[in-house]
């Protein structure tokens, strides 16, 4: 069996090669369905890191997965599903996408079908000094109901499952700050796989 | 930081490796302090076992519409060469169970041959190469190949601590089929004398995993009158055994 491959840090320097123009517009703005996804990425000592970058992977309004080509030169109509934004010098990340819809997110791996569970879009955070990228998910704040009962966040300590659930701070926009480390620390998710 | 020596870095990195002798661990270790801007930027809880929906068992995909064919050559993104030693590096994406991941992107981006990022950042004061930026893309084949032309890049020093370098390296982004086969890593090449002081590198305490970073010098890729060859394979893993979310909430 092939071994995995380890990974290591993004370093300092991707901004040249990896943000790319509209990426952070994983739904165009304008489009009636667009939703707003940001915050602010922070570290142990509350300092929000300006060197991040963010990636999204999200189904689409129907709850199906895209597969779509075209994330890096997108087509406005489209939807891809996938998008980066690179953190701002106040540590901002920002997305404009669709909040998925339930239709075949229940399904798990395990071929059962979860009608539990609740629409999020994936969220991967990247920077220097994070020596392994972390993985979490955002889930949507106006879900009460759909996030009472979501398999996972049903699990969590209920002091921590908050900072999995972006808040509404406008109209069609949602707020989820990623802390790395400290009090609030996000919730980073294990799927499995080779740590 | 320009008072830490080396030899505090090296004694710190001697003996995380022994207390994890045999963890088994193929990442970094997160919360590695040698490599000093770990100290704030690592989670102090255990990660949550989740389990994987169908979102997360797919992948992004990306196509030829995405990224160009010239794109795999940094050689040939301006008017004229760069300095430094032609390359040639290559491989395939597999996954754990060895087969091919086709039709999916790789991105890289790099130091020019003197060591110095064509970014803002970067204050090392070696010579920017108007001719090299340091940035490619491609798409892997039907059989998880892919081939870049490139320069070798300059080892290049960092804050870290004092007299720190990095071991010459190239950084590689891999999708896989599904996203949580992401990867994001660096590949070095063979025999470089910076690997045993490198915090970064070491990071990865086990010895046969820091080693699958290393491309091997391959003479059957080397083109004559041409380019030096390089081989690194990539292995992308899925989700490991079956896992089932408990059916009664137990606080993880």
């Amino acid at each position: 069996m092939p071994e995995q491959t380890p990974g290591q840090t993004v370093g300092p320097f991707f901004g040249y090669a990896l943000p790319f123009d509209g990426g952070p517009e994983v739904r165009a703005p304008w489009q009636p369905d667009a939703v707003r996804l940001h915050g602010v990425v922070l570290d142990g000592a509350g300092s929000p890191v300006p060197d991040a970058m963010i990636e999204v992977w999200g189904a689409d309004g129907d709850g199906r997965p895209s597969t779509e080509r075209g994330s890096l030169a997108r087509d406005p109509n489209g939807f891809t599903g996938f998008g980066r934004s690179a953190t701002s010098a106040d540590g901002h990340y920002a997305f404009s996408t669709v909040k998925p819809g339930v239709g075949r997110s229940g399904v798990g791996r395990s071929g059962v079908g979860r009608s539990g569970s609740a629409p999020y879009v994936v969220l991967a955070v990247f920077a220097r000094g994070l020596l392994h990228h972390l993985l979490t998910r955002a889930y949507f704040g106006d879900e009460p109901d759909a996030n009472a009962t979501d398999p996972l966040l049903r699990r969590l300590d209920p002091d921590r499952r908050g900072t999995l659930v972006a808040t509404v701070d406008g109209p069609r926009s949602y707020r989820l700050d990623l802390r790395l480390q400290g009090p609030g620390e996000t919730v980073f998710l294990d799927y499995g796989t080779a740590q | 930081m320009t008072d830490l020596t080396q030899e505090t870095i090296s004694a710190e990195i001697a003996d995380r490796h022994q207390r994890e002798q045999g963890s088994g661990a193929v990442h970094p270790r997160r919360d590695f302090p040698p490599y000093r801007s770990t100290v704030l930027r690592h989670p102090t809880h255990e990660l949550v076992r989740a389990d994987p929906e169908e979102i997360e068992l797919v992948s992004p995909a990306f196509g030829h519409t995405d990224v160009a064919a010239h794109e795999s050559d940094l050689t040939i993104q301006h008017a004229g060469e760069p300095l430094g030693e032609r390359i040639i590096v290559t491989g395939r994406v597999l996954d754990g169970d060895g087969r091919p991941v086709g039709g999916q992107l790789i991105e890289v981006w790099q130091a020019n041959a003197g060591g110095r990022y064509a970014h803002k950042r970067d204050q090392h004061p070696a010579p920017l190469d108007p001719n090299f930026t340091g940035v490619g893309r491609c798409i892997t084949g039907e059989d998880g190949s892919y081939r870049l032309t490139t320069i070798k890049p300059g080892p290049y020093p960092w804050r870290n601590h004092r007299n720190a370098w990095r071991p010459a390296h190239i950084h590689f982004s891999f999708f896989g089929t599904a996203f949580t086969q992401r990867l994001v890593t660096q590949m070095y090449f063979p025999g470089d004398p910076l690997f045993g002081l490198d915090p970064i590198y070491q990071s990865i305490t086990d010895p046969a995993a820091r080693a699958r970073l290393v491309a091997t010098y391959d003479h059957e890729v080397s083109e004559p009158e041409w380019a030096l060859g390089y081989r690194w394979d990539v292995v992308l893993t899925g989700p490991g055994a079956t896992w089932t979310e408990p059916e009664d909430p137990d606080h993880a």
